[in-house]
């Protein structure tokens, strides 16, 4: 039994102009301590379906079916009680922006605290030493004197880890890592990524991480997830799918890395945009942007076929 | 909300000393001088039991042979009475810090009780949106639309009469604070709903919600002190809007009464006798009336162009 388990899981947004289907069919497992990543460009669902696990897509957004179902327990329609008993507490969530998500005029102590008091009656003394020894779990250099600093005085690294710091606080089951490395700079993106890598490892946590960076998933996670428009088109093995894509956008998107161009050379690029969401072409929504397009493309939409590990929702699947 | 936020820690010093609104404070003479009048005032008006030379609420204190006595260094000045008599033969000097802390008392008060509405009215209306947005801010409206001093001039008529002079006396500060206090919530209100429609969208609010927390924790603990900085420029704007309301309500008659005045109701105790020669029970209350909501209405727009970083171009 997976310990989270996503079926046909899909989330509109009801607009003025109609609505909009910003995930569909979306299923996966994830095992106990397994990490997968989610890829995929702006505004194919990566975020969304990450909000959804935990039910706060953002209004007027909702889910609209499918079923979530996490340590045996359906949880897409769960109330806001059950809810809160697991957000933070069993799931918990990194973001983009460690300078955004952490609160600018509390102190790191305040709200380190708070998440703790929010889940388990403990005394503040308990609740401190817990969120001491997580800033020790991230490597932090003296945490006594982090603990009274506010966010503004620490740098963006320090920033991002005293955020995977609060999501490790309670020991959670999983932590969704929505972009975790996008606004720090190289180097701190390394050290940042594999200090994730080892906490899954030592605190056996499931991992899933929401990038649009191929060569961060391919560090840390197990399994892959591509999206597009709102789709899973393509999950397999991390190694199996960037070595040989089966779908075409993936294989744009390997292709489109810099380690894959020559010095010198334009770096490749898939050419066209993601369709809207309001308006997704008929059949295989990535026909028009597709060097192997055929006439049953452009009429039947694929379904993701699944092999034994690997699923592809296309006709003309690559092989090789 | 627990106690440990408002903990003054040992650092707590170092910090404020290193921060950037004491660094402005020091540099600046207006913000210091207005400061250190109303520090004075405060602490003079607190201190009145003590400092004052009579009690002003005790009528055995005083004698009607002692009225209208002039202030010091005029003719017929009696060395007791420092600021003269009034006509009923109070020392002017113990009635002013008696009155002054009258006034700073309400001031406060209904300023805090505004606050409590305006800022949970705020907040609601704000962070859930749609029709409870709508419902809160049309009553905040309604409300707005009758000036402060009509609703307190109805209230307070009524209450007057209705209860009759002695229950007044008793309870006028209470009535003054309460009137005051709901007829002005909207400000707060209004204030905090544009900050929390601004803070609501970032996403350490996301983060709090994906933490697990409910909307009050996360409207109180998070949101609340974001909001802390126009807030308090209000603030100090309130306090002296509330004082002078109060004091306009005590000069047409309907707020304190005279035996236990503030300085709006010692204007108008001393109003009647201004064309008979004996302006020093007008004019010192009204000197003291005007140098405390100036120097409150200073350090507000001081307080103003600190918390506002845009402001420091100019």
């Amino acid at each position: 039994m997976a310990l989270l388990s996503i079926r046909n899981l899909e989330v509109v947004f009801p607009l003025r102009t109609g609505t909009i289907p910003a995930i569909q069919d979306v299923s996966y497992d994830l095992e106990e301590g397994e990490r997968i990543g989610i890829v995929g460009e702006s505004g194919a669902g990566k975020s969304v379906s990450a909000f959804a696990i935990l039910n706060l897509v953002s209004q007027p957004g909702y889910l609209s079916s499918g079923s979530i179902v996490f340590e045996g327990q359906e949880i897409s329609n769960a109330d806001d009680e059950t809810m809160r008993r697991i957000r933070g507490n069993k799931i918990s969530m990194i973001f983009q922006d460690p300078m955004m998500t952490l609160n600018p005029v509390l102190t790191i102590s305040t709200q380190m605290e708070e998440t703790l008091l929010a889940h388990t009656r403990m005394t503040r003394e308990a609740a401190r030493s817990i969120a001491i020894e997580k800033l020790r779990a991230v490597q932090i250099p003296s945490p006594e004197k982090r603990l009274e600093q506010y966010p503004h005085e620490l740098s963006g690294g320090m920033r991002q880890r005293i955020v995977i710091a609060i999501s490790l606080l309670t020991d959670p089951r999983i932590i969704i890592a929505d972009e975790p490395t996008t606004a720090l700079d190289v180097t701190i993106q390394a050290e940042i990524l594999e200090l994730l890598l080892a906490l899954c490892n030592d605190y056996r946590m499931g991992l899933i991480l929401i990038t649009h960076d191929l060569g961060v998933v391919s560090q840390i996670s197990q399994r892959i997830l591509v999206m597009y428009a709102g789709r899973i088109i393509e999950q397999g093995n991390t190694r199996e799918v960037i070595a040989s894509p089966a779908h075409p956008y993936t294989r744009g998107l390997v292709g489109a890395l810099p380690e894959m161009t020559r010095p010198g050379r334009r770096l490749n690029q898939i050419p066209g945009t993601m369709p809207s969401l309001q308006s997704i072409p008929t059949g295989c929504p990535f026909h028009d942007r597709c060097s192997h397009v055929t006439d049953l493309c452009r009429s039947h939409r694929p379904d993701l076929v699944s092999g034994s590990r690997r699923a592809v929702a296309c006709h003309h699947p690559l092989t090789g | 909300m627990s106690s440990d936020t408002l903990e003054i820690s040992g650092s707590f010093r170092k910090r404020l000393l290193d921060s950037p609104v004491y660094y402005s404070f020091v540099r600046n003479p207006t913000a210091m001088a207005s400061a250190a009048v109303l520090a004075s005032f405060i602490l003079s008006s607190a201190l009145a039991p003590w400092l004052a030379p009579f009690d002003p609420w005790d009528q055995t204190q005083f004698d009607i042979m002692d009225s209208e006595i002039p202030p010091a260094g005029s003719d017929g000045a009696d060395g007791r009475f420092l600021l003269g008599t009034d006509a009923m033969g109070r020392d002017m000097l113990s009635t002013i810090l008696y009155g002054t802390g009258i006034s700073i008392v309400i001031g406060v008060f209904a300023t805090i009780l505004q606050a409590a509405i305006g800022v949970t009215v705020g907040l609601a209306a704000g962070y859930f949106g749609g029709r409870l947005d709508s419902f809160l801010m049309r009553i905040a409206d309604i409300q707005l639309s009758f000036t402060t001093l009509m609703v307190a001039i109805i209230i307070l008529a009524v209450f007057q009469t209705t209860v009759g002079p002695r229950f007044h006396e008793d309870f006028a500060v209470m009535i003054i604070i309460l009137v005051i206090g709901v007829a002005e919530w909207p400000q707060y209100a209004r204030t905090v709903r544009a900050c929390v429609l601004g803070e609501k969208k970032k996403e350490y609010v996301d983060a709090a919600r994906v933490i697990g927390l409910g909307p009050t924790r996360i409207l109180y603990r998070h949101i609340l002190p974001n909001t802390f900085s126009p807030l308090l420029v209000i603030s100090t704007v309130q306090v002296a809007n509330a004082i002078i309301t109060e004091a306009a309500l005590s000069f047409l008659g309907l707020g304190m009464p005279v035996t236990k005045p503030s300085l709006g109701a010692l204007i108008r105790n001393g109003f009647e006798f201004i064309f008979s020669g004996a302006w020093w029970i007008t004019a010192f209350p009204a000197v003291v009336l005007v140098v405390l909501i100036l120097s409150i209405n200073l350090l507000g727009d001081w307080l103003r162009d600190v918390l506002n970083p845009r402001l420091y171009e100019k």
